[in-house]
């Protein structure tokens, strides 16, 4: 009979029991009446000859009950009174488990909501990213970032496709916004039409940019972010409607958007309609991100398929100037990889996310066996209680079950108090996160993390008291009653239990001390790395930028840039000041583009290698602490005298040339219109994209040339990253001065991105030193738990082997041979648990390959190093206990007996 | 401590004399005590009200099934019957009966210590 029909049949049955010890009595007692007895008599006899009346009910009743609730709460009664009793032992394990509770729900809501929760946007699954790369594109080939859309393809993609509700593309920036209290520089978002019907979310006041907005020469409203909405304008909601200054051009607030709104990954302050006049587009100009919303039911293969299929109509429908082949990308085999949008948002986070995730994972098991070894101690001291219960009646069932009861109770009242430490845990972290954590507005509790906090808790309390409670719930538990819990000879099985878990922690500490290992030699392999500038606390960066509402000359726009730089390095304490179109790290977007060398051939002469390109200035190296490997660095007269000249990464020089001196003097440039530019000087290799990634090869170009950007008149890169050198870096007195240096040249020019190269590069190194700092504290944790298990179990043999070491002694025994004895069971058991943790570590550091640099996952140097502290941090938890049993006193040792 | 079982007995015997009974002929509760004490000589002295957790353990099991019905003095009993799995049940738990006391007389048995 199943459970769920007995629970509905169990009212009958009730009923029919009652009436049928009802209709007993009545037969019995005409019966009795029938030979003769007086009906009062008759109804005690039945009565008596019929037993306790209301027991047998009750127990008849009992045989369909599950255990009952009254038992439980004796049971909980009983377990909590146990508790109180232990004060010292509650909170031992209670601090222990909530710690661990509590560390684990806190990177799970973490993990939870950056990791797992759909994105914060309606039917969120049919969100896609329109990558694309393009393996046949030599050069830049490993387009880290996939090759981007250009404004052609999304007018192609946009009017062809059959598997896309709505797609759009955008692209990040700058802009300075001017008229309101000091110039300032805000990080925008450009817009095609489509990208908002994709992500499909309402404003939160005002309209979203409309399909008008997009009009080239149209009206060109803005939107505001939420959160420069109430910076800027205090979350005035009559904003909407008003005229802003961006750009030096007027624009009107169409609406804001909903607190912690991103598009994608990406927060600002404004959003700018990307307005593309189709009438002079090109092929060119893979600059932009796409995204779509798929139909329901399509699938990504489908929507690749789609893709593919338009790529030949954008080739036939779009060229890239006259005497061009429009078909020579077929040589890029462009290739579409359609992502989840999630994905894209979250990015390369999710390796550390869940290697913290495992990590912290394991030293929950580390601490709830620690705990379980605390218990197995108390639940020894209190046999003698056991057995009374066992010997009174108590079933090895309900023995279990309160065992497992008081255990359960532990950990729940841990998960409570866990839940607490979650909280604060969880800032924590954000804390100490690596910078820029994507959703990281989405971070909150919800129903998920608190029922894995409650499942976690359940799991932990199950788990501490299922060892004890099988092991001593059982028959034998009889014995101890009758030696008074004297007996030593069942030590040796009753320590197995305890030996196992102190091997399961030596284990599981090695692992996570390999980890953390492996992470402190990728650190010290990344701080090897010279990453292309010297001496990064005292490197000053800002960004610039001169629109050329502005200022629209370019030889002017060159001129302030000098003249800044002049201010910059007139300022006191500073030595040198220089300017790039961005430093290494910083992760602004670069230029890249074909380049042709003179002597080289190219079939088609449209086909050439592609390459990243910088704009430096003069005096820029020498600031930056980038060294100048062969000939010179560009002269400003180089620069305002337009002449032909480049300078190029050692690396290219090396590809194209085979070394960098013999590059001197070669001829490159970009398209076949452009003069050819010589090769002046050769560049250290700078890690452009963070100290993991390769240094690719590079292009510098003058800040100021004819040509630029394929314009055939001379222009100026009108943003650039400014670098001072100074010991006052990073100062706020420092900053003021540098502000008023700029301002003293243009005070209509916002400063942006302000922040010494330390800064940068810290950012740059934050995924890695965040897992560095979390692995260490979990394996320190693990570490100081296996340490207090190894001690625990060992002192506790000492204490119990009392008798037979005093007899040893007694009988000649030598001290260093008791301590040799003691040390040797140690030993026996760390050696165990580091042969097994070697072995689980083996596996599972393969999983943080991706985070690892410079070493091996399986780095020989770091598990033997791991492997050696680990014995010899055993041997010194032994030692105490062992030093302590040469010190028994025979005599002492055997009155006990 | 478990309360339901009479300690004159062992656990089962109840069970596995009402189940003898029932193979016999199908009975109410009061029919099967009055049955023990009579064919027992009055030699188990087993309180009425006992029958009934066992009866309910066997009903739990399957091993029996009882109906409402009208007994030959004609007065509303439940009356219990034996299943195919109760029979089988029964042969188990006799011819292992069978031999524990094969084995108790055995080791009893005068001569042979």
């Amino acid at each position: 009979m199943s459970w769920l029909k007995q629970f509905f049949l169990r009212r009958r049955i009730y009923g029919d029991l009652s009436e049928e010890i009802r209709e007993h009595l009545e037969e019995k007692i005409d019966e009795l009446v029938a030979e003769g007895m007086s009906r009062k008599e008759a109804t005690a006899a039945a009565r008596r000859a019929f037993g306790n009346l209301t027991l047998t009910e009750e127990d008849s009743r009992n045989v369909w009950r599950w255990p009952s609730v009254q038992e439980l709460l004796a049971d909980v009664r009983y377990g909590l009174r146990a508790l109180r009793h232990n004060l010292m032992f509650t909170a031992v394990a209670l601090l222990t488990i909530a710690i661990g509770i509590g560390a684990n729900a806190a990177v799970f809501s973490v993990v939870n909501s950056v990791l797992l929760k759909p994105l914060n946007y309606p039917n969120a699954e049919q969100l896609v990213s329109l990558h694309q790369i393009a393996p046949g594109a030599p050069g830049l080939a490993d387009f880290e970032n996939g090759l981007h859309l250009s404004a052609s393809m999304y007018f192609t993609y946009a009017e062809h496709n059959r598997t896309f509700q709505s797609l759009g593309v955008w692209d990040t920036g700058t802009a300075s916004v001017t008229g309101l209290a000091e110039p300032e520089q805000v990080r925008t978002v450009e817009v095609s039409d489509g990208v908002l019907q994709v992500l499909d979310v309402p404003p939160a006041v005002g309209r979203w940019l409309s399909e008008a907005d997009q009009v080239p020469r149209g009206p060109q409203r803005v939107m505001l972010s939420y959160g420069y909405w109430q910076r800027r304008f205090g979350g005035d909601r009559s904003v909407v409607g008003r005229n802003i200054t961006v750009d030096a051009r007027p624009r009107e607030v169409a609406g804001v958007t909903h607190k912690g709104f991103r598009l994608v990954d990406t927060d600002f302050d404004v959003m700018v309609p990307l307005a593309f006049d189709s009438s002079n587009l090109i092929l060119a100009g893979f600059g932009f991100e796409g995204v779509a919303r798929v139909k329901p039911r399509v699938t990504i293969a489908e929507a690749n398929a789609d893709l593919t299929r338009m790529l030949p109509i954008w080739m036939d429908s779009w060229t890239n100037g006259p005497g061009t082949n429009p078909h020579f990308y077929e040589t890029w085999k462009i290739t579409p990889m359609i992502r989840p949008l999630k994905r894209e948002v979250i990015g390369n986070v999710s390796d550390v996310l869940w290697v913290v995730m495992g990590t912290i994972g394991l030293v929950m098991l580390v601490a709830c066996a620690n705990v379980t070894n605390l218990f197995l101690v108390r639940i020894e001291a209190r046999q003698q209680e056991l057995a009374v219960r066992a010997a009174l009646g108590a079933s090895r069932g309900r023995m279990v079950r309160g065992l497992l009861v008081e255990s359960v109770m532990l950990g729940l009242l841990g998960g409570v108090l866990g839940a607490a430490f979650a909280y604060a845990g969880v800032h924590l972290l954000l804390a100490i996160g690596p910078a820029n954590l994507p959703r990281l507005s989405e971070i909150s509790p919800n129903a998920r993390t608190l029922g894995f906090t409650l499942l976690l808790a359940l799991l932990s309390g199950l788990l501490l008291g299922l060892i004890p409670a099988l092991k001593y719930a059982g028959p034998r538990a009889s014995l101890a009653l009758r030696s008074g819990g004297r007996a030593a000879s069942a030590s040796r099985e009753r320590h197995r239990a305890r030996s196992i878990l102190v091997v399961g922690q030596v284990a599981m500490a090695l692992v996570l001390l390999v980890s953390a290992g492996l992470m402190i030699r990728t650190f010290q392999a990344l701080r090897t790395v010279d990453p292309g500038f010297t001496d990064a606390q005292h490197l000053q960066v800002m960004r610039i930028s001169i629109p050329a509402a502005l200022v629209a000359q370019p030889e002017k726009v060159l001129r302030i840039q000098n003249q800044i730089l002049e201010k910059l390095a007139a300022t006191p304490g500073v030595k040198s000041a220089g300017l790039v179109s961005e430093m290494p790290m910083e992760g602004f977007d670069s230029d890249w583009d074909c380049i042709f060398a003179q002597d080289k051939i190219y079939p088609d002469n449209v086909m050439a290698p592609l390459y990243l390109y910088k704009y430096i200035s003069p005096g820029f190296l020498q600031t930056a602490g980038t060294r100048l490997i062969a000939g010179r660095e560009f002269t400003w007269s180089d620069v305002y005298g337009l002449r032909p000249v480049v300078m190029i990464s050692e690396n290219l020089a090396r590809e194209m040339w085979g070394t960098p001196s013999a590059a001197l003097g070669k001829q490159l440039r970009e398209f076949s219109t452009m003069p050819w530019h010589e090769v002046i000087g050769v560049i250290q290799d700078v890690r452009e994209r963070g100290l993991q990634d390769k240094a690719p090869e590079i292009v510098y170009w003058p800040p100021m040339m004819e040509y630029l950007f394929g314009r055939k008149t001379a222009d100026t890169v009108r943003t650039e990253t400014f670098v001072a050198r100074s010991e006052r870096a990073g100062t706020e007195g420092f900053l003021n001065e540098v502000r008023q240096a700029v301002w003293s040249v243009n005070s209509n020019l916002p400063l942006a991105s302000v922040r010494t190269m330390q800064e940068v590069y810290d950012k740059s190194v934050s995924r890695t030193s965040f897992t560095l700092v979390m692995l260490g504290i979990a394996g320190a944790m693990a570490l100081t738990l296996g340490i207090i298990g190894i001690y625990g179990v060992i002192s506790y043999t000492v204490s119990q082997r009392k008798r037979e070491i005093g007899i040893r002694l007694a009988l000649g025994a030598q001290g260093g041979d008791v301590l040799q004895m003691v040390l040797k069971q140690g030993t026996k058991l760390a050696l165990v648990g580091v042969v097994i943790g070697i072995g689980a570590a083996f596996g599972l550091t393969r999983l943080m390959a991706n985070l690892l640099f410079g070493v091996t996952a399986h780095d020989p140097m770091t598990f033997a190093a791991v492997a050696a502290l680990l014995v010899l941090v055993a041997l010194l938890a032994c030692y105490i206990p062992a030093r302590r049993a040469t010190l028994v006193d025979p005599i002492v040792a055997l009155r006990y007996e | 401590m478990k309360k339901t079982e009479q300690r004159d007995l062992f656990p089962g015997a109840l069970e596995m004399m009402i189940l003898r009974i029932l193979r016999r002929k199908p009975s109410h509760g009061y029919a099967l005590v009055q049955h023990i004490k009579r064919t027992s000589h009055d030699l188990l002295q087993i309180e009425e009200g006992s029958l009934y957790p066992a009866l309910q353990r066997l009903l739990k099991e399957e091993l029996v099934k009882a109906e409402w019905g009208v007994s030959s003095t004609n007065r509303r009993v439940r009356i219990y019957r034996l299943t195919a799995a109760g029979a089988k049940h029964l042969e188990r738990e006799v011819s292992s009966f069978e031999r524990m006391l094969e084995g108790i007389t055995r080791v009893l048995a005068p001569g042979e210590s």
